[in-house]
């Protein structure tokens, strides 16, 4: 497991991260979710090491992190870099060699990789040739080309086309599935939902809340319900302990408590058929606003109606 | 194409321990392997390439045609035509060969078809005290008549051992290799430093290798490539020299090249350094004109210096000992024989401790602003906050 404790770093007198705690379990996908500048990419440079924090620590299963157990870190960064004029295969082997493969292995891992990711025909091209799309792919062979332990990956998704995610999403679940803390940022609150096991929030430099997604959901939000009725679902409005969120004829979007969701119920199949009933669990992006919208409330006092622009 | 079946086949497929991971390479291995990295990918570039023959094809050209021109210009021996009755003014005399002719006519003939350049006739004027009577073609042919005229004995209290072109010729080449070695290379390492954070690889090798030996891979590798190169300029010159017959110039400079080499190494080393942590601190190709523009300037110095001082003693004696210029300064005070033996000893050592140093305080500035993006990193800052 990794284990951020009290992390401070400032860059000049812009104070970037103020105490940021959070684990990374193994065998979990962890989505670490922020607006721009919210202090995602700074973190995930301090778990790598490219960065050293003012305060704090990050611990490894238990142990301070040391350079030398970095050097089994994957790591993408979130503006891919790779050298724009060297060969595909070439660049990765260096890569290899450099985390300590000998010559004639790190050239077929890196060849077997790069494969396996669809590249097989582009091994000798300069990455400069390659689409957008392929270079993501010899990104992600950069960073998983020595096998890595724990996996950080900075915005692995942006800018992919659905394949590609697809192939991002593999490879992450396949580490994840091994036993390795895969940890990823990501804004696209919608894939964070679909993927992760887990969710870390951050917002002005600190984080808002951490924890399993489904427990997220639950205490961030008031139970809600959907329905769909043959019949006109005007009578909802002054039924007790119902709050309509969203009104049209036949459907209801409301929230109550479970007793009262299933008075309604009742209530409507007497009315009228019912096509649908179910519960909607909040998205992520709605908890993620309220969350940063509660803190900002709380932080800017008095309250004022400034909302932080919710970044998707 | 499903991206969730699993892929990478070539691993252990779960919930085992990865497999054995290799030793981690320590500093000097991974300075290597950078430092290769930055020698092959410049040896493959074909930019490279060409420059470098280009450079030598120039350098052995140049010595070739000074040896064509030294020739026409009076550097071999002039070619002087002789009747029997006169053969013996010319046996002996420096820088005259006698061209046997049967008859003055013919002596004149040869004149006036330039195979010769004068003609040496007797002369039956007895005004003429000496006998003989010098012919030329449209002008009088000093460097016959001074070469067969009878100069007193000439005592130096100050003998300068080199001639004043030579002494020009020989600064000049030395501090115009060190400027176009020291420019190319210390660019190519601005660039490619730039370049690295330009496309952020900088923060794969980081997580992967210190920035201690990414520096100094960089300042391993091109310095490897730069002295290659003058090492490449020194043995083409060398070999043009010999094969043009000028070899006696080569017992004269063999000893200074060596040291010039010498210090060059060291000297570059030192560059490198500026050039790299200078680079650093930009986060753009495009952005780099002013933090180079000082390493530039003295880089500068010591080319500058050679052509305007190189017949000022005492500002050579200086160029010689500060560091940026002495690559320059000791080995043309060694070729004009003016440094005693233990003087480019000394300024070898102050030059190294200055690179030392300096690559000291330039792995500093390096490490702390390789990372940092953006807006231009002040000097003050990078040396004073933590990375």
């Amino acid at each position: 497991m990794l284990q951020l404790d009290g992390i401070h770093r400032s860059f000049g007198d812009r104070l970037v991260l103020d105490d940021v705690g959070f684990s990374v379990e193994r065998g979990k996908l962890t989505g670490f979710v922020g607006g721009n500048g919210a202090g995602k990419t700074t973190t995930m440079r301090i778990i790598l090491g490219v960065l050293t924090p003012d305060s704090g620590t990050v611990t490894f299963d238990g142990s301070p992190l040391g350079d030398d157990r970095r050097r089994a870190f994957g790591y993408m960064p979130e503006e891919r870099g790779l050298y724009p004029k060297m060969h595909v295969l070439e660049q990765i082997t260096y890569l290899a060699r450099l985390h300590g493969y000998e010559r004639r292995t790190a050239t077929e891992k890196a060849r077997d990789l790069l494969e396996k990711l669809g590249l097989g025909e582009r091994l000798n091209d300069p990455v400069d040739d390659l689409s957008l799309g392929n270079q993501q792919r010899a990104q992600i062979a950069a960073a998983l080309v020595h096998e890595p332990e724990v996996l950080v990956l900075d915005e692995p998704f942006s800018g992919l086309d659905p394949m590609a995610v697809d192939l991002v999403l593999g490879v992450l679940q396949e580490y994840a599935s091994r036993g390795a803390p895969v940890l990823f940022s990501s804004h696209q609150l919608d894939v964070v939902e679909r993927l992760c096991d887990d969710v870390v929030v951050i917002a002005g430099g600190r984080i808002r809340a951490a924890g399993e997604k489904e427990a997220l959901r639950a205490q961030h939000a008031a139970p809600r319900y959907e329905i769909t009725s043959g019949g006109d679902m005007g009578w909802l409005r002054t039924e007790p302990g119902v709050r309509v969120v969203e009104f049209d004829g036949g459907y209801a979007l409301f929230e109550s408590d479970e007793a009262a969701a299933q008075r309604v119920l009742r209530a409507a199949l007497d009315a009228a058929p019912v096509q649908q009933f179910s519960p909607v669990r909040p998205r992520l992006a709605e908890i993620f606003r309220d969350i940063v919208r509660d803190e900002e409330r709380h932080d800017d006092e008095p309250a004022t109606t400034k909302t932080k622009e919710p970044v998707r | 194409m499903s991206g969730r079946t699993p892929m990478l086949s070539n691993t252990p497929s779960s919930g085992s321990a990865p497999a054995a991971r290799p030793a981690t390479p320590n500093t000097v291995q991974a300075t290597l392997m950078v430092a290769e990295r930055e020698v092959t990918t410049q040896v493959r570039s074909k930019s490279f390439l060409i420059s470098t023959a280009v450079l030598l094809v120039l350098v052995l050209g140049g010595i070739i045609l000074t040896s064509v021109l030294g020739d026409r210009l009076g550097g071999g021996d002039t070619k002087v035509a002789v009747v029997p009755e006169t053969a013996a003014v010319i046996e002996g005399v420096d820088g005259l060969e006698a061209v046997d002719a049967a008859d003055p006519e013919a002596a004149r003939a040869l004149v006036e078809s330039e195979e010769v350049s004068a003609a040496v006739l007797p002369d039956d004027d007895s005004d003429n005290l000496l006998g003989v009577v010098v012919v030329g073609l449209d002008s009088a042919p000093d460097g016959v008549i001074s070469a067969l005229a009878v100069t007193p004995p000439v005592e130096l209290l100050d003998e300068s051992g080199t001639s004043d072109a030579l002494r020009y010729v020989v600064s000049f080449v030395f501090g115009i290799a060190f400027f176009m070695a020291a420019m190319t290379f210390g660019s190519t390492i601005a660039q490619n430093t730039v370049q690295e954070k330009q496309s952020r690889i900088v923060e794969i090798l980081l997580s992967t290798v210190p920035p201690r030996a990414l520096l100094a891979g960089k300042i391993l590798g091109n310095t490897v490539l730069a002295v290659g190169q003058i090492a490449a300029i020194a043995a083409v010159a060398v070999v043009g020299l010999v094969v043009t017959g000028q070899d006696d110039l080569l017992g004269m400079i063999g000893a200074p090249v060596a040291w010039f080499v010498l210090f060059f190494l060291v000297g570059f080393v030192l560059l490198a350094a500026l050039f790299a942590s200078a680079a650093s601190l930009v986060s753009r190709v495009e952005d780099t004109g002013p933090v180079l523009t000082p390493v530039m300037m003295l880089v500068m110095i010591p080319y500058f210096g050679v052509i305007f001082f190189n017949d000022n003693d005492l500002v050579l004696t200086i160029m010689s000992y500060v560091p940026f210029s002495a690559p320059v300064g000791m080995p043309v005070r060694l070729f004009l024989g003016e440094a005693s033996w233990w003087e480019p000893l000394v300024s070898l050592v102050i030059l190294a401790g200055t690179a030392v140093l300096v690559t000291g305080i330039g792995a500093r500035i390096y490490a702390r602003s390789v990372l940092r993006t953006g807006r231009r990193v002040k000097l003050s800052e990078a040396l004073t906050k933590a990375a």
